[in-house]
């Protein structure tokens, strides 16, 4: 392989690998943007919907390319209402709270979720290896081919990268469509500038966020069944990672800013994929924790996010 | 562990900031007490040098993480500790040259006192130490409470603008508790390895370490000395005492098999703690044995 050949290798990876994290990041940025919690348990959640992908395959036993569409009708809907369920036991009543009141109860929540996790890699399904060894990874099928598009090329093309892109893409345009053009979306905008102000103008302002953690939740169920599909291997704590690197990705690009989640999600993914090849795949986790201190230390507005001065 | 947990206090309990990297500061306390004392290093320190320097270094790491961070605000401070534990851990696991990568530092030398040798099979005379030191720090924690110090994190805590104009200066009180909470941190490191007689592995000092820390406050009652030595007692007694003995007692009749993994309460431990945390924060927020004036402010309406 030739040092560019290399270089475009890694930025097929990167794209990948940066769509499903600019997926998770927008959950975050949204969840962020409208009650300024930092939804700690949002990989977690993003784990779950894993191992609910994985569970579907074997229970169906799912074998080809086009039942992934099973999969991205059903998984979504299992976060999204897990989600919202969380926010109406958990957070909800915390509303009023300090602000570290929710964030606290986040922990605990991604606690409990990883756990769940674990147990249920316990499940007695030829999936999980009839749940032996239930906090080992667990293999997730192949079902979304892994030949070579181009050909004899040394770059990889497969068609997993083509299914990622042509997933992530139309959602994130149906989103902003969402946000921007519909009464759902100018009522979520109204109660993220100001939720006072959005009550009395007749908002139901906890239906809204409700939704909110719905959409978001739903996101991270399509990015775990994709991601699922492009890694093909789960593992309970996968969450941690996959919600640090989402959660560097939406600082970095604006906490609160949709596009921002997605141009930071990008960079992260290729920052990794280009750590991984060129310094040290044992160091890209230092690096990613690195651009999130130091993006927090120097410019915590983002990239594409605008300043706000804290109200008194 | 109640070490651990009067370290978080300070800052938690005192100044209302959230730190989720404690793990990193008692991992940088054991591993330095380790590099001081293990003979496979060119200082082989005593045990009282030693655990001396390794709270200065504890303090100066906490001085240098706090002095660019520590203006962020809460929620934003928080995950920069949370980074800054991922990141020492991997760097300890990465060095391998100094730290020996995944094997820890180890054997270190038992620490002596008056020429009195404490040896790892002997639990009595290292419940008094480590009681000795605690006591020491609960004196120190209280008299720090009651200084001007103390006031004016509570004053932060309570409402960092009003006290601001009130004279007190933020940013340097707030630095003072976060160095002087990654001491601690990191004594309790110290401690925690001349105990072990190893410097543990990087996994040791992992992310669910600093949340049991959390768990301690939020349990306990935050800034409350007596609330958080609760807080351990009861954390590290469930963790310790409880699920050994039912994990043992369930293994002595036969009822789990270790290949089942719904059956060993290990795998429930920190659902357990996670969920304490949600109905805490749900139901008691200011924990098991608040201070009053915690209490007062969470529930304005009763009568105190």
């Amino acid at each position: 392989m030739s040092g560019w050949e290399v270089f475009l290798q890694q930025l097929i990876i990167g794209l990948s690998n940066g769509m499903i994290i600019a997926l998770i990041a927008l959950g975050y940025t949204m969840v962020y943007g409208i009650i300024e919690l930092i939804n700690f348990a949002h990989g977690d959640l993003f784990t779950l919907g894993c191992f609910c992908a994985l569970t579907l395959v074997g229970a169906l036993g799912l074998q080809h390319a086009p039942s992934v569409v099973v999969l991205l009708a059903i998984v979504p809907l299992f976060c999204g209402g897990l989600n919202w369920l969380v926010d109406r036991l958990a957070y909800r009543h915390l509303r009023q709270s300090t602000r570290l009141a929710p964030l606290v109860s986040a922990i605990g929540v991604s606690f409990v979720l990883m756990n769940i996790a674990l147990l249920w890699g316990g499940v007695p399904m030829d999936v999980f290896g009839m749940g032996k060894a239930a906090a080992a990874p667990k293999d997730f099928p192949v079902l979304v081919s892994n030949d070579n598009l181009l050909g004899d090329s040394a770059v990889q093309l497969t068609p997993k990268d083509l299914m990622v892109l042509s997933v992530t893409l139309p959602l994130m345009v149906a989103l902003t469509w969402f946000v921007k053009r519909t009464r759902a979306g100018k009522a979520m905008r109204a109660v993220a500038q100001d939720r006072v102000a959005a009550q009395l103008m007749g908002i139901n302002v906890d239906r809204v966020i409700g939704q909110t953690f719905s959409i978001g939740g739903a996101l991270a169920g399509v990015a775990s069944v994709v991601f699922a599909l492009y890694n093909n291997s789960i593992y309970f704590q996968m969450g941690y990672r996959a919600g640090m690197d989402a959660f560097t990705a939406a600082v970095l690009g604006g906490i609160g800013s949709l596009p921002g989640a997605v141009v930071g999600g990008l960079f992260i993914g290729f920052a990794r994929a280009f750590c991984d090849q060129y310094i040290a795949t044992r160091w890209t986790n230092v690096m990613v924790f690195a651009i999130l201190i130091l993006v927090l230390v120097f410019r915590p507005s983002g990239l594409l996010g605008a300043k706000h001065r804290e109200k008194v | 562990m109640a070490i651990l947990g009067l370290g978080l206090n300070i800052l938690t309990g005192f100044t209302g900031i959230l730190n989720l990297g404690v793990a990193a500061f008692m991992a940088v306390g054991a591993y330095s007490y380790a590099i001081l004392t293990c003979d496979i290093y060119p200082f082989q320190l005593g045990f009282w040098s030693a655990t001396g320097l390794t709270i200065l270094v504890g303090l100066t790491v906490g001085l240098l993480l706090g002095l660019p961070t520590i203006r962020l605000r809460g929620d934003y401070l928080a995950i920069v500790t949370l980074g800054f534990g991922e990141i020492v851990q991997d760097v300890l696991k990465n060095l391998d040259v100094i730290t020996k990568g995944t094997q820890g530092i180890n054997p270190l030398p038992a620490p002596t006192l008056l020429g009195y040798a404490f040896r790892g099979e002997q639990y009595r005379p290292w419940y008094f130490l480590f009681l000795g030191f605690l006591a020491l720090l609960v004196l120190l924690n209280r008299n720090l409470q009651r200084s001007r110090i103390g006031r004016a994190w509570i004053a932060i805590r309570e409402d960092e603008l009003a006290a601001s104009c009130m004279g007190v200066s933020t940013m340097k009180m707030k630095l003072v508790a976060f160095a002087l909470g990654a001491a601690q941190c990191s004594l309790a490191g110290a401690l925690w390895a001349s105990f072990l007689g190893s410097s543990g592995e990087p996994g040791n000092y992992d992310f669910q370490v600093s949340i049991m820390g959390v768990c301690i406050v939020i349990v306990g009652g935050m800034g409350n000395i007596a609330g958080v030595l609760l807080g351990a007692l009861v954390v590290a007694g469930f963790n310790s005492i409880v699920l050994e003995n039912l994990t043992s007692f369930l293994k002595a009749h036969q009822i789990i098999s270790s290949s089942n993994v719904f059956t060993v309460p290990g795998n429930w431990k920190y659902m357990l703690f996670g969920l304490a945390l949600i109905l805490m924060m749900r139901f008691k927020p200011e924990g098991l044995l608040p201070s009053r004036q915690v209490k007062a402010e969470l529930h304005p309406h009763e009568p105190a």
